[in-house]
């Protein structure tokens, strides 16, 4: 028998009952849909997170923050814990050479104090403000676009210098001036708690690889609407507040450590320096294979500058990797396991179509067996037009997936873009050919098996 | 070498616990371009022995040979190629496939033979000129009478240019003068030198062919002297009488 023919005499099939064929069908088209559907979002989310991890130092950053509470045995030390100090930095500069560019840091939030920063009658709400090392432009994965990074020399001297990222710029200036030109702030002075500094560097603009096209299309399309567009992007927050790692980044303002002890720190803290309390520590290691042995080398050199008091707590970006795997993990399975669910559904209807379709077809595959179809040519006619109806829905719900996605990704905007992949279309769409042939199973064995005489004589 | 060759045929069926011999040692010989008629009331086993000779059932017991092919012992996938390559079916209830036009029932057999559809178009269209259809190749049964369905049915048997052609009450469902039209397609038919069993019911129907074997209880209870098959009725006084329909 010919393989066209049947394919074709199948189409035919449900085409006749083609109301029928297409209720059945709605099953397989919404485990489709949804399978595809909940993969983009999971490869959006996926990517924005991997992305972000790159953007937070990559694998190689290992943090030491201070930590308040010690360990039960050494509870009644309390008062001796002093958390991280500069002391560690030079020990570890000294006794640690598996990890290079440690870098000290005091972060203050305007969530945790006060923090105000100003120029002219205009506020900026920064993210953080950081007393740090330069080092910190590398370990943090900052690029400074216009510029300079401040020097060990500012640090030195407590000189009133600062570092801003671009949506500081926004706040205190405009992005863009009348002409349209970006502006550069360099040399100008803003107010830190009222304190004066003069800018002497600015990062880039942080945005995920999706946003810095569009914004390119938008500079691309025409001067003066991508002006427009420059400026509405400051009411759409939603995007950038789902993109966390970005807004953090393009909110920060870096000061030298020095300086932030020196002229912001309210605290009356008395004693050297090198007694202050930082807010971590971050360093970075050679290479990730050697985690361990320098997580421990650390540790041994922290061990003795604190007196074996453990008042400090490592955090590595291996856990954060591991937490993405394991949250992507766990979407991907559970969206899998609902699509599956409709899927399965999706192919009991098939089945159970196939069943009447076949009891209605009695005496039809009476007359075929007569004229000389063979067992093999029914079983294969039943089985083929069970998987054109299961892969047609495959069809249909990979056609409606794109717009399910889209209207998705509008209702709830501050979720992350979803990306549709090919690889999910495919895997969907085998699924729904699957399904097909397993669900045309059992009607198509059964009806292979019809006697011809009995089938011949049934009405 | 006969065309046809059964010896000592039994078919036993087992229904709740009784055994019902439906045929018990049936013997016959049919040769190449004969017209036979197989005749018996209901329940004499007639059919059965037709569903065995047009193999689509197989014996308890015995042997069937049909050309070169011993039938009693072939697997159910060289039944099905017999069925569609040597033999054509014409039913009392046409039994053509309600979705299908015409020509695309006539082509059906040929689908499981597989030829190729230009063949199949052409061939179809040559069994329909065959039987006076041609000009209906696009109807759907529906839209035929009986004896256009009959015909369509006819074709259909035709087309794969068999070796044998089973009619089973062909004219059962039919007026009597459509009837008398259908049987008269068979004797052309059997004129070209076409092999075609009858089977019926009706003694006037079987007396259009010149040898006819009457069954009763599973056997063959009198075989017609084939001597006698000039002094078979003619087909004018079949027609006078009424063809019954048959249940």
């Amino acid at each position: 028998m010919n393989f066209g023919t049947v394919i074709q005499s199948g189409i035919k099939e449900i085409g006749a009952h083609w109301f029928r064929s297409l209720l059945t069908m709605f099953g397989v088209i919404c485990g489709v849909a949804s399978l595809v559907t909940m993969a983009a979002f999971v490869k959006g989310k996926e990517n924005l997170l991997r992305e972000s991890l790159a953007e937070t130092g990559g694998l190689e950053k290992i943090t030491v923050e201070s930590e308040d509470d010690l360990p039960d045995y050494q509870k009644h030390l309390e008062g001796e814990a002093k958390g991280v100090t500069l002391k560690d930095v030079y020990a570890l500069q000294a006794g640690a050479p598996m990890v290079h560019d440690i870098t000290p840091s005091i972060n203050k939030s305007r969530y945790r104090g006060y923090l105000r920063v100003s120029r002219k009658g205009r506020g900026a709400r920064p993210w953080m403000l950081q007393g740090t090392w330069p080092s910190a432009l590398e370990i943090q994965e900052h690029e400074i676009e216009h510029g300079r990074m401040f020097t060990m020399m500012d640090d030195l001297l407590a000189n009133n210098v600062c570092v801003i990222g671009t949506e500081i710029r926004n706040s205190l200036f405009d992005e863009m001036d009348e002409q349209g030109e970006t502006i550069i702030p360099i040399g100008e002075r803003i107010l830190i708690n009222y304190v004066p500094f003069t800018i002497v560097g600015m990062f880039k603009e942080y945005m995920s690889d999706e946003d810095r096209k569009k914004k390119e299309a938008a500079k691309a399309a025409g001067e003066t609407r991508s002006r427009r567009n420059m400026f509405s992007r400051g009411g759409d927050s939603n995007t950038r507040r789902t993109q966390y790692i970005y807004y953090q980044k393009n909110n920060a303002i870096m000061v030298p450590l020095n300086t932030l002890v020196a002229k912001l720190d309210s605290s009356y803290e008395t004693g050297s320096v090198l007694d202050r309390k930082l807010s971590e520590i971050t360093m970075k290691i050679e290479d990730v294979s050697l985690l361990s042995p320098s997580l421990q080398q650390v540790r041994n050199v922290l061990m003795r500058t604190h007196k074996g008091l453990e008042d400090f707590e490592f955090e590595t970006q291996e856990e954060f990797a591991d937490d993405i795997t394991l949250a992507i993990h766990n979407e991907r399975v559970s969206g899998m396991f609902i699509a599956g669910i409709c899927l399965l559904i999706g192919g009991i209807g098939i089945i159970n179509i196939m069943l009447s379709s076949i009891s209605e077809r009695v005496r039809e595959i009476g007359i075929c067996k007569s004229v000389g179809a063979t067992t093999m040519d029914v079983f294969t006619q039943i089985l083929i037009e069970s998987v054109v109806l299961a892969v047609a829905g495959g069809l249909a719900g990979l056609a409606i997936s794109p717009i399910l996605v889209n209207t998705l990704a509008s209702l709830a905007d501050d979720t992350t873009p979803p990306i549709m992949t090919t690889q999910a279309m495919l895997i969907a769409f085998g699924f729904s050919a699957l399904i097909g042939s397993l669900a045309g199973l059992f009607p198509a064995i059964k009806a292979a098996k019809l006697d011809p005489i009995q089938a011949l004589r049934y009405d | 070498m006969a065309l046809l060759e059964l010896r000592d045929i039994h078919k036993t069926y087992h229904l709740g616990g009784e055994t019902i011999r439906a045929l018990d040692g049936v013997s016959l010989d049919i040769d190449s371009g004969e017209f036979i008629s197989i005749i018996g009331p209901s329940g004499s086993g007639k059919s059965t022995l037709m569903h065995i000779l047009g193999c689509l059932d197989s014996p308890t017991s015995g042997t069937l040979r049909l050309d070169d092919t011993m039938i009693h012992d072939a697997s159910s996938r060289q039944l099905a190629s017999i069925r569609n390559k040597k033999i054509g079916f014409v039913f009392q209830f046409f039994n053509l496939l309600p979705k299908l036009t015409v020509r695309q029932n006539v082509e059906l057999p040929m689908i499981y033979s597989g030829h190729s559809g230009k063949e199949r178009r052409e061939r179809a269209m040559t069994a329909l000129r065959r039987v006076n259809m041609e000009d209906r190749s696009k109807h759907r049964p529906s839209q035929l009478s009986g004896g256009q369905q009959q015909r369509t049915a006819i074709a259909r048997a035709l087309v794969n240019d068999p070796r044998i052609i089973f009619a089973d009450e062909p004219t059962g469902n039919l007026d009597s003068h459509t009837g008398e039209l259908i049987l008269e397609m068979f004797d052309q038919l059997h004129n070209e030198g076409r092999t075609v069993m009858l089977v019926t019911h009706d003694p006037e129907i079987a007396a259009v062919t010149p040898r006819r074997i009457e069954i009763r209880d599973g056997k063959i209870a009198n075989e017609a002297d084939p001597t006698l098959a000039g002094k078979a009725p003619r087909f004018e006084q079949i027609t006078n009488s009424e063809a019954k329909p048959t249940t």
